[in-house]
């Protein structure tokens, strides 16, 4: 019997497991190997420890066979043939030979081909040194050419972003970058244009690749025609170092390598994490190094003088601290004085900014999400992954647009419709970036989304297909311009008809999940976000403490937000950059930024991944948990935490949620450990909520964010500032008529509260009778029209 | 303005709706917007895009594939000379030169009245009636030097209108499928397997 025959032998022992029906029994340069039915070759190579040549071929990606470089000699019983690896599965008894004379000749062969037109321009590429066409030109080339006569001439790089230059010359048209767009982004804004020898990758001749996602194209390049702006002729990739981290530009904490180079943050790239981000990180969360590098951040803690803010010391501005906090409780007690945020920063900043609030400070305020998610209760929900959602045969959205606010879980229910694993219910005030593959979008008006889904219940067809299987629900707030009260009756209403069905957080902020389960919410008796403000306002708090959050740009309620500002009797703030907030602080702290600093973070499904630490923070920057423990010591108190890692072992022993997620423990696991469910977080009770019928004349207000906005992210990074959209309001077409206004006029925005002047466009994707405008954009105050506590938002629209 | 026109349009939907889907119409519906203008304009690009539900991007990259859909104004006719072998061993050359003395401009140009456009080819499949050519794609066989001249004279002239219209039209005569006769479309799902194709393996 050969080592290749999948028959059991006759006689064989009868206790044997049954044969695998899924192995396939192949040779691999001779070598016998047990590969999986339908794996194509050069994966079953791979297993097999042979590496083939590729540059076309990508695992997340369906295989073209376009470069050809991965041929090989393959004998599936007629004999042997050339065959294309990536474009082949095994079958039974295949003898495979990737390093054969005739396999050789044949790699050697396209790679002189490839080489033909590609420049030798290596000691100036950026590629240069991480090429794969360099690496394998060296492995598997030929060593010479016989191509003497003059190469292929185009325009060098040209943009066809305004992050991302394509330089024509390199490209071997391998078709990563085009079946990216298409496939895996959606916005297929990129082709192959021509045919033959003067094909070439290109745009639309006014359509830029303003794709949320290009930064990727590059990152999958396997040669130098692709590179981003904000990383070109910046470092050479052997001067880069590097350390994996989970990127908490938003929550669905994508895994990436932070690179740096003389101590400066120079690039961020994707990692691939199977249950996460599969190796895709979106535009904002990779290009976001540059807020970190940028002039803005603070360097030295700042307090008030008679003059304004003024540097100073590290022990003067603790000491002022100190004496702020001490005076508060003095004058009025631990509950005068409140804690917003957390957020930003890691799991170990959190907990040890949680301890500083409700051990040492002993006040019950502390609150970390910035009054527009939903009520923490939502945690306690049975909770779904982001592979729960991606596998599940019915997705239900009651969130804001993902595209918007977590791009890369955009991409993973994306896939799950594009690969007919699963249909999608869309429940929006807005058509967004998930309306065009879902199976119903459900448009409704602010405040009647209970009406929404009970119709959609009733409806045979939608309950039929929740009925057929497994139900997952994205839930967040869609509207910032209305309560959550209604979202949240809607979950309800949702969840008590389908019982089955798991429900995925989609709180926005990095951290948030992470900084409420280690304990940044109120205790018993304590101000939520809005609470505290309306109790700053009212001029009931002595002290407000404000960690990484700035109430004036987040805080739907720009109003409100203000008078708080005003009405708080001192604020600190520990924020990274100079917001229009912490301008306002008595004392400001300067904090380390990301890749400044290491320790753990909680993602929106509960993972708890590492970040690592790469650069020496900017300036006298401390991290979060540092200051707590100062300003603890201040007060006197010794928390006992030396180094982060003393934080990361305290929270696996003392947060019940987080039993087992020890250092050890995350070292081993690089996709992260799950945490689980707080017990001790309170159940949302149950809530109606009445909402008055909107009056003809007026537009029920939609609010929601873009993925770039005046967020610190993107305002302090060069390359993406410019690419918030800015402040309109945006109309349905039929709608700018029956206001009586015109579109790309300025016009009068008038709510309750507040007038804002704003220009019009019209907009199909807005629903009638509604007007959407996005929030926090530079220079934008949509902030001023919104009262938080309102039920919903209506305005009127008046010409100037 | 040069998106298709309201009867284009009304057309467009029609030959749309013969396919299981939209896409597979974005040639018809290119020749369709050469018909009208000659040749393909960025705005017939876009709005056959939006017609089909593809990108522009993805529209242009499948029309530049394709040698006769042109992106620049071409004479009312395009000349098409071949120049492959049985053509050249026939005496291509010659007549090429001959056909840019009498129009007076290079291959690939266009003369200055919009009435001409003059190409190169390869081969158009008619090797025993070499040397050949096509105007507006409607072929001219064992051409010589005095035929090409009576040839053009007669395109000048007018008198083959009846034969070779404008450029960009490829069929005078509109296919059409009356409401009772159409099959009927249904998308490759809904029409399943070949009852003799093996059913796939659950594993």
């Amino acid at each position: 019997m050969t080592a290749t025959d999948n028959s059991p032998a006759p006689g064989a022992d009868s206790d044997a497991p049954p044969p695998d029906p899924n192995a396939v029994q192949v040779t691999v340069n001779g070598v016998p190997h047990t590969a999986r039915k339908g794996q194509l070759i050069i994966e079953a190579a791979a297993d097999a420890g042979q590496y083939i040549p590729r540059f076309c071929y990508h695992e997340r990606m369906t295989p073209v066979g376009k470069c050809r470089m991965c041929l090989v000699e393959a004998d599936g019983g007629r004999g042997p043939a050339v065959t294309v690896s990536c474009m082949v599965p095994v079958a039974p008894d295949m003898k495979i030979e990737t390093e054969s004379p005739m396999a050789k000749r044949m790699q050697e062969g396209v790679l002189e081909l490839l080489l033909a037109n590609h420049p030798l321009d290596c000691p100036v590429c950026d590629k240069g040194g991480e090429c794969p066409l360099q690496d394998q030109t060296m492995s598997h080339g030929p060593g010479e050419s016989r191509f003497v006569e003059e190469k292929r001439h185009y325009e060098k790089p040209i943009p066809i972003s305004d992050l991302v230059f394509l330089d024509r010359e390199r490209c071997i048209l391998c078709d990563r970058c085009t079946r990216f767009a298409d496939e895996v982004a959606g916005d297929a804004l990129i082709h192959f244009i021509g045919r033959g020898n003067s094909t070439q990758v290109m745009t639309f001749p006014d359509e830029p690749f303003a794709s949320y996602f290009s930064g990727n194209t590059v990152q999958i390049c396997p040669v130098g025609a692709l590179t981003a702006k904000p990383y070109r002729f910046k470092a050479r990739p052997w001067d880069l170092d590097e350390v994996e981290s989970t990127c908490t530009t938003c929550s669905v904490g994508c895994r990436t390598v932070v690179q740096s180079s003389r101590d400066q943050l120079l690039r961020y790239q994707g990692v691939d994490s199977d249950p996460v981000n599969w190796g895709w990180l979106c535009d904002r969360g990779r290009f976001g190094f540059e807020s970190v590098n940028s002039d803005h951040r603070l360097t030295e803690p700042l307090v008030r003088s008679a003059t304004g803010l003024v540097p100073t010391s590290w022990n003067a501005a603790l000491a002022a601290t100190v004496t702020l906090i001490e005076d508060a409780k003095a004058a009025a007690g631990p509950e005068s004085i409140a804690v917003i945020g957390g957020a930003r920063g890691t799991n170990e900043d959190a907990f040890a900014w949680a301890r500083l609030a409700h051990d040492v400070i002993d006040t019950p305020n502390v609150y970390s999400q910035m009054g527009d998610g939903l009520p923490v209760g939502i945690l306690g929900m049975p909770r779904a992954t982001i592979n729960d959602v991606a596998s599940a045969t019915t997705i239900v959205l009651l969130a804001p647009d993902l595209k918007e606010e977590l791009p890369i879980l955009y991409l993973r229910v994306r896939d799950a419709v594009e690969k007919r694993r699963a249909k999608v219910i869309e429940f929006t005030p807005k058509q967004g970036g998930v309306t065009r593959y879902a199976w119903k979008s459900i448009a409704y008006e602010p405040g009647t989304q209970v009406d929404a889904v009970s119709a959609a219940l009733a409806d045979p067809a939608i309950a039929a297909q929740l009925a057929s299987g497994s139900v997952a629900v994205v839930a967040g707030r869609a509207n910032l311009a209305e309560t959550s009260a209604a979202t949240v009756q809607a979950l309800q209403t949702l969840l008590a008809a389908v019982p089955q069905a798991t429900v995925l957080p989609a709180f926005r902020r990095g951290n948030v999940v992470g900084a409420l389960q280690v304990g940044m919410r109120p205790r018993s008796g304590g101000l939520d976000t809005r609470g505290t403000l309306q109790a700053a306002a009212d001029g009931k708090i002595e002290c407000l403490i404000l960690v990484g959050a700035d109430p004036l740009a987040d805080f739907p309620d720009s109003d409100l937000a203000r008078r708080a500002l005003f009405g708080a009797r001192r604020i600190i703030s520990v924020d990274t950059h100079l917001s229009a907030t912490s301008d306002r602080a008595d004392v400001v702290l300067p904090a380390a930024a990301f890749g400044e600093k290491s320790g753990t973070t909680t993602n929106l499904e509960g993972r708890v991944t590492t970040l690592g630490r790469k650069v020496t923070p900017a300036g006298t920057s401390r991290p979060d948990w540092m200051i707590a423990a100062a300003i603890a010591q201040g007060l006197g108190v010794d928390l006992g935490y030396r180094s982060v890692d003393d934080i990361t072992d305290a929270i696996a022993a003392m947060v019940a949620s987080y039993d087992g997620v020890t250092r050890e423990a995350l070292a081993s696991s690089p996709d992260g450990i799950m945490s689980h469910t707080p017990a001790s977080i309170d159940p949302i009770n149950p809530v109606s909520v009445e909402i008055g019928v909107r009056n003809s004349y007026d537009f029920r207000l939609v609010v929601s964010r873009k993925l770039y906005d005046a967020a610190v992210g993107t305002a302090t990074s060069p390359s993406m500032a410019h690419l918030a959209p800015g402040q309109s309001a945006h109309l349905h077409p039929l709608d700018v008529e029956r206001a009586g206004v015109v579109a790309g006029a300025e016009v009068k925005v008038i709510s309750p509260r507040a007038t804002a002047v704003m220009r019009i466009e019209a907009d199909p994707t807005v629903l009638r009778g509604t007007v959407w405008v996005p929030f926090n954009q530079p220079g934008g105050n949509v902030g001023d029209l919104i009262d938080c506590t309102a039920p919903v938002t209506d305005v009127r629209i008046e010409n100037l | 303005m040069a998106r298709l026109n309201d009867d284009n349009v009304r057309l467009a939907q029609e030959i749309i709706g013969r396919y299981p889907r939209p896409r597979s119409a974005t040639i018809p519906l290119l020749h369709l917007a050469q018909e009208q203008e000659g040749y393909l304009t960025q705005d017939a690009i876009k709005h056959v895009a939006e017609l089909v539900g593809a990108t522009s991007a993805e529209v242009l990259g499948t029309a530049t594939f394709y040698e006769m859909f042109k992106f620049e104004p071409v004479g009312k006719y395009l000349i098409n000379i071949c120049g492959t072998m049985s053509c050249a061993l026939m005496g291509a050359e010659e007549l090429m030169h001959h056909a840019e003395e009498r129009l007076g401009v290079k291959a690939g140009g266009t003369t200055s009245d919009g009435l001409f456009t003059l190409e190169h080819a390869e081969c158009q499949a008619a090797c025993t009636e070499a040397p050949c050519l096509q105007v507006n794609y409607r072929h001219a066989f064992r051409v010589t030097n005095a035929d090409l001249d009576t040839l053009i004279d007669d395109l000048r002239a007018g008198t083959l209108d009846g034969e070779i219209p404008a450029h960009g039209t490829l069929a005078r005569v509109r296919q059409s499928i009356p409401a009772d006769k159409a099959a009927g479309v249904v998308t490759p799902e809904q029409v399943g397997a070949p009852a003799w194709f093996p059913a796939k393996d659950p594993s």
